[in-house]
């Protein structure tokens, strides 16, 4: 292990610390800073002194208070526990932090990540002799209901097992097994260990994405599919739903793990999510939500460097799960927060701002953030993916800010939310016209396997009949809607049983809240139906004010709610009916 | 300990340097001399043995030589006790009415501390305001911070006092009501206007004010909300009151900031405000709330003018970002002679969704101000249209639109100074209103409910 290095504090400035008394710190490295001993981390290295950056409040600390090597980068722990957390920064359970500081956060305080003493059933799955390496398996827990945590063996270790323990209850400080390395020495192996939370965790190789991450929310699934191991950013100004349309990516979407990063945002919002995932539900086991979510608040008023740092310690959990062959999610709200830390510790180190005060790394910091997604095989074999949905927040509610630029190179799914839709309260406030997904190539055949042949035909006619709509209406704007033909009046009628009826969907209904994708296809099948007999009306002369008079637009609207998610044979029903109506109208005419 | 040392290297602004300080602390309050007068500061940056001050009263008088400092060892502490209902603070925290000094019960650091998400509890209790706009359509959430984004004109006092006169009313019992008033920055007048009117309202022994006004100094105004909201936490929390704290003005401070900071010579990003105004603004609105380990709650309604009516201005724009929505005044509603004026389509209340409907107001509630904001909305689309081809040409149903536009606000919007509107009158009045539209237009509801509360019949509002 590295020594110890030893340093004075010598200036301060907000959460930056400048250290003399030594020139042995090496950059990244974890610090010790002042007599309470606040976590830091190395992040500059001069001639006569060392940068250090400080997660928590620095209100009191005095100059030649000591400064303390770890030894070893920022790192978080890893094992048995993470999942039904919740954690702040970096990485200290919040419950345990008010165990012993009350309701307000105090600062200096330590605790483990997880719970040392709690007993796990252990189950082996190697025995001795086995040759393993890095990523292999070798025992497994019940960690919640709904997930199996695998113990690993750490980077770094090849050998053979020389001693394992028999099945049994044992805690994360108990060793498993004995490894014999390639250079001969003996490792202890127990259920915990530490990655730094800036190096991706090693893979065998990214594979191509092909499976969609399916949400349950209509507009998403249908007309901008997110895959799983991909990238999306939601931008949209405040009051748009971003963190609305984050919660119920969190609820419904089919990933095994979510880990859910509330990044200077409110804290009311994570104590909702810690709440509603609580009572809430998952669908397919009947287990809590929480049995599958890790929460990580670095909330706006907590500290500026810990907020920097919580992404990374949230994408660090989010590998580790995928490492054990496990699909999971991230929500990242919001990104932004994360970008004005960077640039407000990049203005205490007085560096030349780019955009907007922002520092000019930070499209390489945004990068390197979202290309830790992927659908990749594991070193042990498995397959797992890392999903990243960032919340973006412009300023002014202006796409052309850095932030949303720099994102939108690096993201391949784009869900701008409107101020206009939200102003109408037409939730999920995604605009479908500027909002793009470059995933459906690549999903193509899956939908075409598991849904329906036709499902991305009618995807695309639902699409163009939006465009159609956008155009007229610009006609309609300027000079209403009485001189339009019956066949454009029907275009507008449609779009708008699209929009309202099928884009726009209920959080707080009991049904409509998710909607299978079985359902997503009828719906759109049954609206493309009533076009083509509308359009087949019309043709006979009849104008289109009869159609409307039988009520037949509205009442397709209202069947997000009136036929539920397990009654689909009633799409056919409904569709006769369609047909007993345009039968009866050419009837009358006749 | 108590070293004194004299003169200083450098001054600007409210900023002074002094060198050869030992054993400085981060944020420690310096005490400095000057002709036998008192003048108090904080360090805000400190370089070895250098550090930078931050004067809460101005630099005027001083001189490289003419000053005698002395470091007190700690952050500003603010003296608390339950004494402090009813009475007057400057905005560092001294009393100004002339009663004498506060017995501390305790002094607390006015920085606050963060609240662990965890201890949190989710606000649900709704607040009655009696204003039918904010009630049905924005509601407010004890424990919510909302505030109030207007211009300069507009009567965004006069809606903060009725607020607090009518929310005391509906509240739970006197004895666990109190407001704290924190002003920055503005006018004499105004500070004025809002004592009186606390005065009237027979509420002025459970007011705690702290004033700093638009000719005092501006680095103390860095202080007022947070001496203020110190003394709304310790209410709260420690004697379990229900506090309603009114910000005003929220530009004023922001712009303060912004001075100091440029004085700091730190690197501007929008407008520039410094890079840190969000977790800035954040330290404060966060400090709205309730916890479990006590009964009392901490309500924010700051008050902030958007420079030139722009919202996406930065001191809006994140605050909104901040806060759990907001209330907008509308410049073109009050001069169509509706108060409150205010816009309801960009106002928005993030906690309404939980403190509304069956068990909290009304099972109608929700779906009822979905319609109400989905109708008026289209209203401003038959606006625009008719603006271009005139009323006459516009279809029947688009003119009944208008109508029901008009009447929304004149009857819903529009309301007394003092009138007091119980949320079963709002939401018939809601109801009524919305029964001038046939019922195939009102896509928000559910049937069931459509069954029960929509009556075509009674078309005269």
């Amino acid at each position: 292990m590295a020594t110890t290095v030893k340093g004075y504090i010598y200036g301060i400035n907000g959460p930056v610390v400048h250290v003399k008394g030594s020139s042995d710190f090496g950059m990244m490295q974890m610090v010790k800073v002042g007599e309470e001993g606040l976590i830091g981390e190395v992040i500059g290295v001069e001639s006569d002194h060392t940068i250090v950056q400080v997660y928590e409040s620095t209100t009191g600390l005095h100059t030649n208070e000591p400064v303390e090597s770890l030894g070893m980068p920022m790192s978080v722990t890893l094992g048995p526990g993470i999942i039904g957390n919740i954690f702040d920064g970096i990485e200290r359970p919040l419950k345990d932090l008010e165990q012993k500081s009350g309701a307000f956060l105090d600062r200096g305080i330590h605790t483990s990540a997880i719970d040392l003493q709690k007993k796990w059933n252990v189950s082996m799955c190697c025995k001795q002799g086995d040759s393993v390496s890095a990523g292999s398996i070798i025992a497994t827990l019940p960690e919640t209901s709904l997930v199996v945590h695998k113990v690993m063996v750490p980077a770094g270790i090849n050998g053979t097992i020389e001693e394992t323990v028999p099945d049994g209850a044992y805690s994360a400080q108990d060793t498993l097994v004995k490894i014999r390395t390639d250079k001969g020495s003996i490792v202890d192996i127990g259920m915990v260990q530490t990655w730094p939370i800036r190096t991706p965790r090693t893979v065998r190789e990214r594979k191509p994405i092909s499976r969609p991450l399916i949400t349950g929310q209509r507009i998403i699934d249908t007309l901008l599919p997110i895959a799983k191991g991909g990238t999306a950013a939601i931008p949209g100004g405040f009051g748009t739903g971003k963190t609305m349309t984050q919660h119920q990516l969190a609820k419904w979407c089919d990933a095994d793990i979510i880990v859910y990063i509330g990044c200077g945002e409110r804290g009311n919002e994570m104590t909702q999510v810690l709440e509603d995932f609580s009572k809430l539900v998952d669908p397919k086991s009947g287990r809590p939500l929480m049995d599958r979510t890790v929460l990580i608040a670095n909330t706006s008023n907590m500290p500026v460097a810990a907020r920097e740092a919580s992404i990374y310690t949230g994408i660090t959990l989010a590998e580790y799960y995928r490492d054990m062959g496990y699909h999971v999610a991230i929500m990242a709200d919001s990104t932004s927060r994360w970008a004005e830390a960077l640039r407000e510790i990049s203005g205490r180190l007085e560096e030349m701002p780019a955009e907007e005060g922002f520092p000019a790394y930070l499209s390489s910091r945004l990068s390197g953030f979202y290309e830790r997604a992927g659908y990749v095989e594991n070193l042990n074999g498995t397959e797992g993916s890392v999903t990243i949905i960032g919340a973006v927040s412009p300023q002014g509610g202006d796409f052309s800010e850095p932030v949303t630029q720099n994102t939108k190179r690096f993201v391949r799914c784009f869900w701008a939310l409107d101020r206009q839709l939200a102003y109408s309260r037409h939730y999920p406030a995604i605009n479908w016209l500027t909002s793009y997904s470059e995933y459906i190539d690549d999903l193509y055949t899956w939908y075409e396997e598991n849904v329906d042949e036709n499902f991305l035909k009618y995807r695309a006619e639902i699409v163009s009949i939006l465009q159609e709509e956008s155009q007229l209406m610009e006609i309609v704007k300027l000079i209403g809607s009485d001189v339009l033909h019956d066949e454009q009046k029907l275009v507008l009628d449609i779009a708008k049983i699209i929009r309202l009826g099928f884009l726009q969907q209920n959080a707080y209904h009991k049904s409509d809240t998710y909607v299978p994708l079985t359902k997503q296809f009828k719906m759109m099948e049954l609206v493309l139906y009533l076009r083509k007999k509308a359009k087949e009306v019309i043709s006979k002369q009849i104008p289109i004010s009869q159609l409307r008079e039988t009520n037949i637009f509205e009442d397709t609207i209202k069947l997000k709610y009136d036929i539920g998610n397990d009654e689909l044979e009633k799409f056919e029903e409904y569709k006769h009916k369609i047909d007993r109506l345009c039968a009866q109208i050419i009837q009358n005419q006749q | 300990m108590a070293l004194e040392y004299l003169g200083l290297r450098e001054i600007s602004g409210p900023l002074v340097i002094l060198d050869g300080i030992e054993n400085p602390s981060y944020e420690e309050v310096v005490t400095i001399q000057l002709n036998g007068k008192m003048r108090t500061g904080k360090i805000i940056e400190i370089s070895g043995k250098s550090v930078v001050v931050q004067v809460f009263e101005n630099t005027s008088e001083m001189s490289l030589t003419n000053t005698k400092t002395t470091l007190t060892g700690k952050p500003m502490m603010l003296p608390l006790s339950k004494e402090i209902l009813g009475r007057t603070f400057n905005g560092s925290g001294r009393p100004i009415d002339g009663l004498g000094e506060i017995f501390p019960e305790k002094k607390a650091d006015i920085n606050g501390k963060p609240i662990n998400p965890v201890s949190r509890e989710y606000p649900r209790d709704f607040i009655q305001t009696g204003i039918s706009s904010i009630d049905c359509l924005t509601t407010l959430i004890r424990g919510q911070k909302l505030p109030i984004f207007s211009g300069n004109g507009l009567p965004q006092d006069n809606l903060a006092v009725q607020i607090v006169r009518q929310a005391q009313l509906a509240g739970e019992s006197d004895t666990q009501f109190a407001v704290v008033f924190a002003a920055m920055g503005v006018k004499n007048d105004v500070a004025d206007f809002f004592r009186r009117s606390f005065e009237e309202s027979g509420v002025l022994d459970r007011v705690v004010m702290f004033l700093n006004l638009s000719n005092d100094p501006v680095a103390e105004r860095i202080i007022t909300p947070r001496a203020a909201l110190t003394a709304a936490e310790y209410l709260a929390y420690e004697h379990n009151m229900h506090i309603l704290v009114i910000l005003t003005d929220m530009t004023a401070y922001a712009e303060a900031l912004r001075e100091i900071s440029s004085s700091k010579g730190e690197i501007p990003s929008r407008k520039g405000f410094p890079g840190y105004l969000y977790s800035d603004l954040a330290s404060l609105f966060e400090r709205a709330g309730m916890i479990h380990s006590s009964t009392g709650s901490v309500t924010q309604i700051p008050i902030l003018s958007m420079p030139n009516d722009d919202i996406t201005h930065p001191i809006p724009d994140l605050t909104g970002y901040i806060t759990e929505g907001q209330i907008v005044l509308d410049r073109a509603l009050s001069q169509k002679g509706v108060y409150p004026p205010v816009s309801v389509l960009p106002s928005l209340s993030r906690l309404m969704k939980d403190g509304i409907g069956e068990g909290y107001t009304r099972e109608d509630h929700p779906d009822l101000a979905n319609q109400l904001f989905a109708s008026y909305a289209k209203v401003q689309d038959v606006r625009s249209l008719a603006s271009v081809i005139g009323e006459d040409e516009l279809s029947p149903l688009d003119r009944l639109y208008l109508e029901f536009g008009r009447k929304f606000e004149t009857l819903f919007l529009n309301q007394g100074k003092n009138e007091n509107r119980p949320i079963g009158t709002t939401l018939s009045l809601g109801w009524s209103l919305l029964s001038m539209l046939p019922r195939e237009e009102l896509d928000r509801i559910d049937s069931e409910i459509l069954d029960k509360y929509y009556k075509p019949q009674n078309e005269a509002v």
